[in-house]
């Protein structure tokens, strides 16, 4: 199949819609206003529902409910944005409905600003939802991997009974790539629903008796039992939904640490300090939770500093100590506020790195 | 000097760039500026009229512009315009006022972009020309059909006739001149079907030599919006 030039949001919604996505919920805010837009007049003709919510809070709890019925329920969002839908996504994992939750992030906190940032790793890897919960969250480098990760996250969410949610930067869905789009998945009918999702709220004469997705438990062993069942399904993550790409990892000094745009940077800037006889290398997570701390074991001997570098103050970093466990020591290089370093401005607070830790 | 350049130095002083949204004006845009500003000899401006994006927008390129001559409009902050809501500058009015000033007009996509051009209508009845973009690799404008539709539009909502086209077909590094030829060929459709001259195909100045090659009437664009980090390999 030929490639397409499309800008990161359309192709996002696309994706979603190629995946059988029956149902969108959203609201307007920067830098995504593209993706309800697009489904408002693509997902229709693809013979799903759009709606524009009247509030995040509503969006998130319409896909709930949607899901809940067994749609393919599919939110979007930027950074406050997602601050509003916590409660639906706690709601939402502690039910067990599947959904796909979208955030390209801006810089914060509050309202922050519309430039690109990645200070909602807190958010979407602890999250602000009450309770144990975890979220399976998936940051792409590309519009392509975005396109691929979205079009996998529903069957991963489905799969796992639980949200799931990719963390797309603001550039990721602003720029423009060549793309090759999948194909088109059907949108599941009523008897497939009652095929495949037999928990699923589809009225009496799918199913015998009643079903009912519910979150209150007021038993303390009922709620334990449960909270212990949603803890299999995550050790089962912690296996299963692992994803990173290493580059340039042999005979590396410096082994950079970052997703998203930071990693394209963090490209460009190792090829510049090739040029300057300097070697190193990056650790790209691609799944955020679980965190891949097996990329770790790849680094070489001759890694002397490990650099978190991040579009935030410093929060994936907390996760890069972890998997690092004292072998490295662990700096970090970040902007923030929307504001985006350059490759050269990267090299320079790498080598400074590299000197400190040497002692020179 | 290149035949497109030239047209557009020696033709009307006012010079709007419209078409489907994310069809490449901004690249085409900031390309002529400087390419002008290059020749000299002329006072220029360049006003990003786009209300549409919040990122890759001309103004992003206000400090090389104006080191080349360019005087930029955007906003009114300069520029700098962080907000979700975005306004113009009334500013704007002053290059299109000064007869000796060429004026190369930044419209956002589809004809909800080209709206904004209704605000400063009174000075597009003469010394003005509207391009169109068109980009046959983008999904809304894949067919004849749809081209056109978009560019009626454009026309519809602004009451402005489109004068010429210019072809903008291109996969970012993944462009050849194959790719170059496939969207010029595309265009003179276009244009045939639409009876608007087509006038140039734009390409990446190292594949200029090989495009002309071709027979194809080419204008070599920069890469002035694209971050070299964005072609990366992760």
């Amino acid at each position: 199949m030929s490639k397409v030039l499309m800008k990161g949001n359309e192709a996002f919604a696309e994706a979603a819609i190629r995946a059988g996505c029956s149902c969108y919920f959203g609201y307007p805010i920067t830098p995504q206003n593209e993706i309800p837009e697009y489904m408002s007049h693509e997902l229709a003709k693809a013979g799903g529902k759009f709606i524009q919510a009247e509030s995040e809070l509503a969006a998130v709890n319409m896909a709930y409910g949607a899901a809940a019925s067994g749609g393919r329920a599919f939110i979007s969002t930027s950074s406050p944005g997602l601050a509003l839908m916590q409660e639906g996504l706690g709601f939402t994992a502690s039910c067990e409905v599947p959904i796909v939750a979208l955030n390209v992030s801006r810089g914060g906190p509050g309202v922050g600003g519309i430039q690109p940032g990645q200070a909602d790793y807190f958010q979407v890897t602890r999250g602000g939802y009450n309770g144990d919960v975890r979220i399976p969250v998936f940051a792409p480098s590309g519009i392509q991997e975005c396109v691929d990760l979205i079009y996998s996250a529903f069957d991963i969410a489905e799969e796992y009974r639980n949200p799931v949610v990719i963390f797309a930067d603001g550039m990721m869905g602003q720029m423009m790539e060549p793309v090759e789009l999948p194909p088109k998945k059907p949108i599941a009918d009523d008897a497939e629903i009652a095929r495949t999702k037999p928990w699923a709220i589809t009225g009496t004469d799918a199913h015998e008796g009643r079903n009912v997705v519910f979150s209150l438990r007021l038993q303390p062993d009922v709620l334990e039992a449960h909270v212990e069942h949603m803890f299999e399904k995550y050790a089962r993550a912690e296996r299963e939904l692992v994803r990173y790409s290493t580059s340039n990892l042999e005979g590396a000094e410096i082994v950079f640490v970052a997703f998203g745009t930071m990693s394209r940077l963090c490209a460009e800037a190792i090829e510049l300090l090739a040029e300057k006889g300097v070697k190193a290398g990056l650790i790209r997570p691609i799944s955020l939770w679980p965190f891949p701390d097996a990329a770790f074991d790849e680094i070489g001997p001759e890694a002397k500093v490990l650099i978190s570098t991040e579009l935030s103050m410093g929060q994936m970093i907390q996760d890069v100590k972890n998997a690092a466990a004292g072998r490295w020591p662990v700096r970090l290089i970040s902007r923030t506020g929307g504001v985006v370093p350059s490759s050269l401005e990267i090299v320079d607070r790498a080598l400074k790195h590299l000197q400190e830790v040497q002692g020179k | 000097m290149n035949n497109f350049l030239s047209d557009i130095q020696s033709g009307p002083r006012k010079i709007a760039i419209t078409g489907h949204f994310g069809c490449g004006k901004t690249e085409l845009a900031v390309s002529l500026a400087m390419a002008l500003a290059e020749n000299g000899g002329q006072n220029l401006a360049l006003c990003d009229l786009d209300l549409e994006n919040p990122y890759f927008r001309s103004r992003e390129r206000q400090a090389l512009l104006e080191e080349k001559g360019v005087k930029v409009y955007s906003d009114p902050f300069n520029g700098r315009n962080g907000s979700e809501l975005q306004v113009i500058t009334a500013a704007i009015r002053a290059p299109l006022e000064d007869g000796g000033c060429r004026v190369v007009l930044d419209c956002g996509g589809d004809h909800s972009g080209a709206m904004v051009l209704n605000q400063f209508r009174k000075y597009f009845d003469r010394d003005f020309r509207l391009l169109c973009v068109v980009n046959c690799l983008r999904p809304g404008t894949d067919s004849v059909e749809k081209a056109l539709g978009h560019l009626r539009a454009i026309e519809d909502t602004t009451s402005l006739r489109v004068t010429g086209l210019v072809s903008n077909a291109h996969l970012i590094r993944y462009t050849t001149a194959e790719t170059v030829a496939e969207g010029w060929d595309f265009t003179k459709q276009v244009a045939q079907a639409g009876g608007v001259p087509a006038l140039c195909a734009c390409c990446a100045a190292p594949l200029l030599a090989e495009v002309e090659a071709l027979g194809i009437p080419a204008f070599p664009i920069g890469m002035y919006m694209r971050e070299s980090y964005l072609d990366k390999q992760v």
